[in-house]
This record gives C-alpha cells, sequence and structure tokens, in this order.
C-alpha cells in the first residue's frame, strides 16, 4: 500500500469526527471527540517512517495531476509540525476535558470545534497548492476564533472579533495574491509556479496575508489578546501550531520564489522579524497577566523564525525548524501551566503569583522548564534551534544576526526570571483570596511532560535535524 | 579498567548530585531527615569517585564519555589530571559545605529547594571540571548560573531579589559573548577538543586577528564569573545569600568555574605560546595584576565582614589567572594549586563569619572585638585562614605565593614579584585589624542571638570551620607529599609549560 493513502486520514479522522460529534447530542460529544483527536497522532508513526525513507510523500486526488488536480504533499517541515501539533493536542486534551464536561454550556460547540481545527491545521499543512492553503488556513481561522470565544468572558469575545477581522483582512489580501498568480501563471501548484512571473505585487499581497495569520510583528496585533484570554488549551494549541501554519506557509511560498542571493526584500523582512524579538520581549517584560506575558513571548519568538528568509540556508533552515519544533512544545506547555493557574486562582495577574511554587509546584516547575528552552539556554531544544542559527549567521558573515540571536536570549530571559522571581522568591508571599478546586493532577503533568520533551529534544535532536536537513521548504534547494 | 567503566564514571560523577537534587526535590519540605541522609550519602559517594578515578588517572587510565549532541558537535566529560583537580575540591568542599549547611538552616523555611539547588550546583560544577570541550564546559557554564541564581535569591528579601538580577545581568550577559566567540570558533576550527598545548596554532596564520578578538571574548566571558576587574560587580552584592551559598560561591563552585574556564582556554585550547605570540599574555597578566592590587584596595574600604571577604576573593582569585598567565612549570603550579588553595582558605572564612553572623548578629568588622575568648575554636580557625590569606608559612597560601613568585621571577617578569608583595602587604593591611580585634581588643557583651540551635547543629557548624581550617595547615606542612595538590599540580603544568 502505498503510505501516502494514510494522508487522508489526517485531515479526515477528525473531520469525520467532528461531523459525528455534531450529530450526537452534547454529553457524547466528549468521548467521541476524544478518540478522534487520540486517533489521527497515530498515524504519525507509519507517516513519519515513510517520510524517513522517502523524502516527501504525494497524493493526488482522482487520477488528476496539479496543475489541474488537488494535491496533498508532506515533506520533512510538515512532519515536524504535525508532531508538534498531535503531541500539543494530546497534553492539552486532560485540561479540555476537566474544563469542557457535559454540564458546561460551551462544550456543546468546543468539542467539535476542536476537532475542526485539527482537521484545518492538518490539511494546510498538507496543502500542495495555494488554493487548497487558502481553504485549509480559512477553516483553521475561524475555528480558532470560535474557540477563543468559548471562554466565558468580555475580554475573550472582543479577543475573537478582532482576530476574526484581522484574519479575514489576511486571508483577503493572500486570495487576492493567489488570484493574481492564476491570472498572471495559469497555474496554483506551488512548485510549478513560476518564481520570476509573481515575484511582485502577488508576492507581497501574500506575504503580507500570510503574516498577519502568523502575526508577525508588525501585523501582530490580534494575538496578546487572543492567547491571553482564550481557554488554557485552546491558548496552548494555538500557540504551539496555528500561527505556525501560516508561517510555514510562508515559507514554502517564500523558497518557491526568493532570490539567490537573497535580496533586499528578504534583509528587510529579516528586519522586521529583528524588531519583533526586541519589541515583543520587551511587551512581554512589562505585563502585568501571566498569560499576557507568554503571548507577547510568541511575537518575540516569531521574529527568530523570520531569520530564515535572509539566512537562507540549510543550517538555518535546520535552526529555524527546529526552534518551531522547541517553541511550540515550551510554549504549549507554559499555557496548559498557565491554565491551571487561573483555574486555581481566579487570575492570572502577576500579582498573585508570589508562593505559588508552595502550592502548585508542578506548574511552577513547568514554567521554568519552558522559560528556559525559550532563553535557549543548554541543553535545551531553545539552544539547539539557537545554536544552528548561530552557525548559519556565521557561515554567511551575517555579523548583524549572529550578535542579535545571541543577544536575544538575554532578552527572554528578563521576563522569564522576572515570573520565576515573582513565583518563587518574591518577599511578599501574600495568601491568596481564595482558592479554587484544584484540576486533575494528570493536567500538571501533561504540561509538565510537555516542557520537559521541550528539553529533552535539545539532548536528542538527530532525527528532527535529519529530516530538516534534506532541503529548503517548499522542495527548493 | 573495563571500557564500559571508563565510559560511565565521568557521568556519574556528574550525575550523582543530579540525582540526589532530583530525590530531595519529590520528598519535599517535610522529610527531613530524608534530605539530610540523601545529602551526605550523595557528597560521600561523589569523593569516593573522583577519589577512584583520581587514582585511576594517576595508574594511567583514560575516561572519556562522547554523546553526539548535534551533527558535529560533541558532548564529551574525560577527566585529566585538571579535572581531578577541580573536581577533588569541588567534592570535598561540598560534603564539608553540606554539613555546614544542614546545621546552619536547620530552622530556616525552603530547605528542599535550598538543598535541590545546591546539588544541581555542585553537578553543574562537575560537569564543568569534567568537560573535554569549549561546548561541554559552555553547557555546564549556563546550568551553573542557572542553578545558583536560586540559592542566591533565597532569602526572598528585596535586597536579595536585587543581588539575583545583577547575578543574571553579569553572567547571562557573560553567556551570551561566551556563545558568539564558541560559535566563531567551531566555525574557524571545528569540533574541536581540549588538547594540552592548545589546537589553534594551525589556524594563526590565517586568522591572526580573529583569534585575538575570541580569545578577549573568552576571557571576558569567563572572566565575570571569576570576577575580573571590572566584571566583578556582580560578587560583592551576593553576600546577602545564607553564608553556605558565599562558600558555595567563593569557594567551592562559581567564581572557580570561572577562572577554570580560563585556565581551559589559555592551557588547551590556544596553549600559552599562541596566546604570547597574538600578544595576549602580557595583557593578560596586566588585568590580573590589576585585579590583584585593585581588589584588595576595596576590600580595605569596606567594613561588613562579608563584604571584605567579598573583596579578598576578587582579588585573590586573580592569582590563578596571574599564574597561568605567567607560564613556566613554577608560576603554572602557583596559579593552579591556588586554586585549591584560595578554596581551602576561603571556605573557612566563610564558615567562620557566617558563624559570627549566625549565632551572634555580626556582620559589621567593629563588632568583632573579643570574640576570640568566646568563641576560641572558630576564632583560631578564622585567624589560620586569615594568616594563610596573608601568605604566612605553614599555611598553604604560603605555598602558592612563594611558587607564583619564583615562577614571574624565572619567566622574566620581575615586576610580577612587586605585585604580589604589594598584595600580601595589602592583604595584612585589611586582614591583621581583623585578627587584632578578635583576639587583642576587648570587646562588649554581644548578646546571642535570639535563635534556637542545637548542640548538635552547634558542633557541625564549629567542626566543619575547623577541619577546612585544620586542612589549610596541613595541605601546607605536607606539600611536598606525592599526593598533595601541590605535587599533583606540578605533575599537570609540567605538561604544560613551554618554558
Amino acid at each position: 500500500m502505498n503510505p501516502a493513502v494514510l494522508l487522508v486520514g489526517l485531515v479526515f479522522i477528525p473531520l469525520v469526527a467532528a461531523l459525528v460529534a455534531v450529530i450526537l447530542p452534547v454529553r457524547f460529544r466528549r468521548p467521541v471527540a476524544l478518540l478522534g483527536a487520540l486517533a489521527w497522532p497515530l498515524l504519525l508513526v507509519p507517516l513519519s517512517i515513510a517520510v524517513a525513507r522517502d523524502q516527501t510523500l504525494t497524493l493526488v486526488f482522482g487520477g488528476w495531476t496539479p496543475p489541474l488536480g488537488i494535491g496533498w504533499r508532506l515533506d520533512a517541515l510538515g512532519l515536524v509540525l504535525l508532531w508538534v501539533h498531535a503531541l500539543a493536542g494530546i497534553a492539552a486534551l486532560p485540561g479540555a476535558w476537566h474544563r469542557f464536561g457535559p454540564k458546561v454550556v460551551a462544550a456543546a460547540p468546543f468539542w467539535p470545534l476542536w476537532l475542526i481545527l485539527s482537521t484545518g491545521v492538518n490539511a494546510a499543512l498538507l496543502a500542495a497548492d495555494l488554493f487548497n492553503l487558502y481553504v485549509s488556513l480559512e477553516l483553521t481561522t475561524l475555528a480558532a476564533v470560535a474557540l477563543i470565544a468559548t471562554d466565558d468572558g468580555i475580554a475573550a469575545l472582543t479577543a475573537a472579533m478582532r482576530y476574526l477581522l484581522l484574519g479575514v483582512l489576511g486571508s483577503l489580501m493572500y486570495v487576492l495574491g493567489v488570484g493574481l498568480v492564476y491570472a498572471q501563471t495559469g497555474s496554483l501548484a506551488m512548485d510549478q509556479a513560476d518564481a520570476a512571473a509573481i515575484r511582485d505585487v502577488a508576492l507581497v499581497l501574500m506575504l503580507t496575508g500570510l503574516m498577519v495569520k502568523a502575526a508577525i510583528f508588525p501585523l501582530h496585533v490580534w494575538l496578546p489578546h487572543a492567547y491571553g484570554n482564550a481557554p488554557g488549551p485552546v491558548a496552548a494549541i494555538m500557540s504551539a501550531v496555528v500561527g505556525k501554519v501560516a508561517l510555514v506557509a510562508l515559507w514554502r511560498i517564500w523558497f518557491q520564489t526568493a532570490a539567490d542571493p537573497p535580496d533586499l526584500l528578504a534583509d528587510l523582512l529579516g528586519l522586521v522579524g529583528a524588531v519583533a524579538i526586541v519589541y515583543g520581549a520587551l511587551a512581554a517584560y512589562m505585563q502585568p497577566r501571566l498569560k499576557m506575558v507568554i503571548a507577547w513571548s510568541s511575537i518575540s519568538q516569531f521574529g527568530f523564525l523570520m531569520l530564515l528568509l535572509p539566512l537562507a540556508s540549510q543550517t538555518a533552515f535546520q535552526g529555524a525548524g527546529f526552534h518551531l519544533l522547541a517553541h511550540g512544545l515550551a510554549k504549549a506547555a507554559m499555557f496548559l501551566a498557565a491554565a491551571n493557574i487561573v483555574t486555581v486562582l481566579g487570575s492570572d495577574s502577576i500579582r498573585h503569583l508570589p508562593g505559588l511554587d508552595k502550592r502548585m509546584p508542578l506548574e511552577a516547575f513547568t514554567l521554568a522548564l519552558g522559560g528556559v528552552t525559550l532563553i535557549g539556554l543548554p541543553p535545551s531544544g531553545g539552544f539547539t534551534g539557537k545554536w544552528m542559527l548561530l552557525t548559519a549567521a556565521w557561515e554567511q558573515q551575517g555579523w548583524f544576526w549572529l550578535v542579535l540571536i545571541a543577544l536575544s536570549g538575554l532578552m527572554s530571559a528578563a521576563y522569564v526570571f522576572r515570573i520565576l522571581a515573582l513565583t518563587c522568591f518574591h518577599p511578599a508571599r501574600r495568601a491568596v483570596h481564595e482558592l479554587h478546586a484544584r484540576p486533575p493532577k494528570i493536567t500538571s503533568l501533561a504540561a509538565l511532560l510537555l516542557a520537559l520533551l521541550a528539553v529533552i529534544i535539545g539532548l536528542y535532536p538527530h532525527p528532527a535535524l535529519e529530516l530538516l536537513g534534506r532541503g529548503l521548504p517548499g522542495g527548493a534547494s | 579498567m573495563a571500557p564500559w567503566l571508563a565510559q560511565a564514571l565521568p557521568p556519574a560523577v556528574v550525575l550523582v548530585s543530579t540525582l540526589a537534587a532530583l530525590v530531595i526535590f519529590v520528598a519535599g519540605e517535610a522529610h527531613q531527615r530524608l534530605r539530610i541522609w540523601v545529602n551526605l550519602i550523595a557528597a560521600t559517594i561523589k569523593l569516593l569517585l573522583v577519589v577512584w578515578i583520581g587514582l585511576a588517572v594517576l595508574a594511567g587510565n583514560t575516561f572519556m564519555f562522547r554523546f553526539e549532541l548535534l551533527p558535529g558537535l560533541e558532548l564529551i566529560l574525560h577527566a585529566d589530571a585538571l579535572s581531578i583537580l577541580f573536581a577533588s575540591l569541588s567534592a570535598v568542599l561540598w560534603l564539608v559545605t553540606t554539613v555546614y549547611a544542614i546545621a546552619y538552616l536547620e530552622r530556616s523555611p525552603n530547605r528542599a529547594r535550598f538543598f535541590g539547588f545546591f546539588s544541581l550546583c555542585v553537578s553543574a560544577t562537575m560537569g564543568i571540571a569534567m568537560a573535554g570541550n569549549l561546548m561541554t564546559l559552555f553547557i555546564f557554564y549556563e546550568l551553573l548560573t542557572l542553578t545558583t541564581w536560586p540559592l542566591v535569591v533565597h532569602n526572598g528579601t528585596p535586597e536579595a531579589l536585587a543581588a539575583g538580577r545583577s547575578y543574571l545581568r553579569y553572567t547571562l550577559t557573560g553567556g551570551v559573548v561566551l556563545l558568539v566567540a564558541m560559535a566563531w570558533l567551531y566555525g574557524l576550527a571545528g569540533n574541536v577538543e581540549f588538547t594540552p598545548g592548545g589546537f589553534l596554532a594551525p589556524l594563526v596564520a590565517e586568522h591572526r586577528i580573529a583569534l585575538s578578538v575570541i580569545f578577549a571574548m573568552l576571557v571576558a566571558g569567563f572572566g565575570i564569573k571569576a570576577a575580573l576587574i571590572p566584571l566583578h560587580g556582580w560578587l560583592p552584592k551576593a553576600m546577602v545569600a545564607p553564608a553556605p551559598v558565599s562558600a558555595l560561591l567563593h569557594a567551592v563552585a562559581v567564581v572557580k568555574a570561572g577562572a577554570f574556564g580560563i585556565i581551559r582556554t589559555v592551557e588547551d585550547v590556544y596553549g600559552l605560546e599562541l596566546v604570547a605570540e597574538l600578544g595576549m599574555r602580557i595583557p593578560l597578566i596586566a588585568v590580573a595584576a590589576w585585579t590583584i592590587i585593585i581588589g584588595s584596595l576595596l576590600a580595605l574600604r569596606e567594613h561588613e565582614l562579608k563584604r571584605r571577604l567579598a573583596y579578598s576573593t576578587v582579588s585573590q582569585v586573580s592569582y590563578i589567572v596571574l599564574g597561568i598567565a605567567v607560564g613556566g612549570l613554577l608560576a603554572t603550579s602557583g596559579g593552579m594549586v591556588h586554586l585549591v588553595h584560595q578554596g581551602l582558605m576561603k571556605v573557612t572564612l566563610f564558615f567562620c563569619a557566617g558563624i559570627y553572623g549566625l549565632l551572634l548578629g555580626v556582620s559589621r568588622i567593629d563588632q568583632l572585638d573579643g570574640l576570640g575568648r568566646r568563641m576560641p575554636w572558630v576564632s583560631t580557625a578564622f585567624t589560620i585562614a586569615a594568616l594563610g590569606m596573608i601568605g604566612v608559612p605553614p599555611v598553604v597560601g604560603f605555598v602558592s605565593k612563594w611558587y607564583l613568585a619564583s615562577g614571574a621571577l624565572a619567566a622574566d617578569v620581575p615586576w610580577v614579584v612587586g605585585v604580589l608583595i604589594a598584595s600580601a602587604l595589602l592583604n595584612a593591611a585589611y586582614f591583621l585589624p581583623l585578627i587584632r580585634r578578635l583576639w587583642l581588643t576587648e570587646g562588649g557583651a554581644l548578646a546571642e542571638m535570639p535563635i534556637e540551635i542545637g548542640a548538635l547543629s552547634r558542633l557541625a557548624l564549629v567542626a566543619s570551620a575547623v577541619a577546612t581550617a585544620a586542612l589549610t595547615v596541613v595541605l601546607g606542612m605536607l606539600a611536598a607529599h606525592p599526593l598533595s595538590p601541590l605535587s599533583w599540580v606540578l605533575e599537570i603544568a609540567s605538561g604544560y609549560a613551554p618554558w
């Protein structure tokens, strides 16, 4: 059997589970969704073996090959992100299970939406043509918007609304660019678009649209509120993959069309990333709420991923891809821990953090481990990514990038240690007003395991690096 | 020795205390007895392992553990004579400091956290000692930063938090400088292990300037922990931490890690000949000499006991750098052996200062009046260590200084002898008044601090201080013994000394 057939399962298992869940009465939705969410990651095992052997898997529907037919393609980058999606998603399940029980009103829409989000993310990662990608990204955005709104609070609703408006704006720009490409080349397949022909307005439109969806500075405005107010499991899965799916698409389109050697546009986008790193870290340092700190940190860390465009080498891609992996795991873990803190304290204001290490040691430990990865201290996954990017910068004598990457760790350290100092060592270990019921221990352990994984991959990065070392995203070499 | 043992022992030395830390963290605050036993047993096992490896190295065995961290980037733990020097110092002092800390913190809160991180710290230090290449050294160096920070801010007072911020600012910046320097060096030279005499000589024709800049960055990066002036600002501030932490910072781990990094850079990455050829040797000697003198002058200015000791560390640790930079068999030995000697003396001084502070609330120097009669054992220990710092025989400090001075003459930098004499005078100027106050001045009756401390704990505190003080004298008198640090170091230095 051709292993590419399994790609169908990645998209259709969550989709079918979502449909079944919608039909069933509310109290059955949760178990069905759980099954669906646990089933599709199983496919990753044979798929990983196949990708490790055959490089990329391609599936073409109905015998029509591109440019006419619709195709899916799974490459190394897609596989890495699918793993992040699977791991972060599974780790988020205990918290979601606990929070969206059958008696909760929001549980009725939550579980189908959760599966739809997975469908969209997986489809976007597999998309081999520009329009297919557009549809998948739309599905992802809409599901994410609705999931944010399942939090019962006016802030979440506002954040969801803002995300919706900006997301739609981004989609419009992207689809406009796709239209131009189609008009010029008559093809939508990513690897067949004529590079020279679309390297103009169309490219800028598509990139801008994707940058909105990936929350790349200065188009990040929706992100802090969306992540900061979404329910914990949603914030976790969004920070782990949803923004990154758009970024992966951006990389793929970029490297299909990129000039060699990197031109002014690449440097410009790299500079945008540099500003994002600094600005995001500064903002994270000043936030009054824990989840907002973690959310702003994402903006800073996404800036890193833009550095791939000017560096544009295999080593840089390994570094950026690995950063994607480590950051996704660490960030999801931190949001899950933060979610538990909100559940227990009823707030995540950092004024309430002092003394928390006594009452919630596992959460404090998760935040610390995740923080170590964010700073990029060895031996953690964050360090591996940073080291590869540093090496890439050195290879190209890109001194500016080298110093920037090295210094960025210090900026991350500022906001991470601020949180840790407050949590564990602050003199005013004030008694917190009221403690709510503690979520079951498995939610804490899931977050901790995810954070540990983010560190452990730094000790054994070989499989991921080997996969990422086989060519640039989008199949360009 | 079985090959698997030769591979397993270096990581085992590192992991013993990591394991202890895990048990301590998981057991939590309540299980005090378990914690004490785990601490003591782990410290003893570690010491035995280090002794075992040390004897095996002496018998000509090699130890090597390799693990590919990234393609072309290895984590290497090995054991050469220099590793053993640092590892045995840390292992011995860890055992003593653990005993001291258990007694010192008998009634204070958050002990599980304290001892957990304390053990992790020692893990990181062992990793630094056993590191077989720059990358491994760097990894454990950063881990050391990470694990000492919770100890520095342990008290949770605003001053402690400020000290912690300052500590992080300095050390993480140092880490960044090291990271850039290493990325550069790996780009130039590839994945290379520590080699006595250095491995960069073939590159010098092509990359002279780059190698000089990298050298300066490496020295600066390690110099932050070694508290080279003007990179020393964090050390006096960190004095707000509990006394066992000061001992750890000053004697067992942190400043020593910085000095050790500089030793590895000079001897095993560049080689002193190359350093001299790059024109970096004289500046390095100058920085060390400057730190020795200025550190002593700053110590003279302080009226807080622990702060004066801190500046004394700034000054004394630079002896190590000085000896390495001067080079030659004698000076290199003098510098390296001071790693051990300074550790023993300084740990004694901090133990004593901690006891004075804990039992009598003494923090200022003018409160020392008449304490000699009140606490004869502690004050005797303090006096011995202080005299050793000045360089009075037969305490170990004399041995270091003797070798440094004769090495300076042999290496044809006679002005260094002037620095050493000036430093000895300054040491006398800031330590002798303390000794005079202890023994010759009548003191007011200081009230005992209102804390309860058991007789056993009191005994443990005093015994730790007396034991390390006794060791400074015994090692000073037995310096010629074949297993003394000095003989060990002479053996190491004869492998390095280019002239």
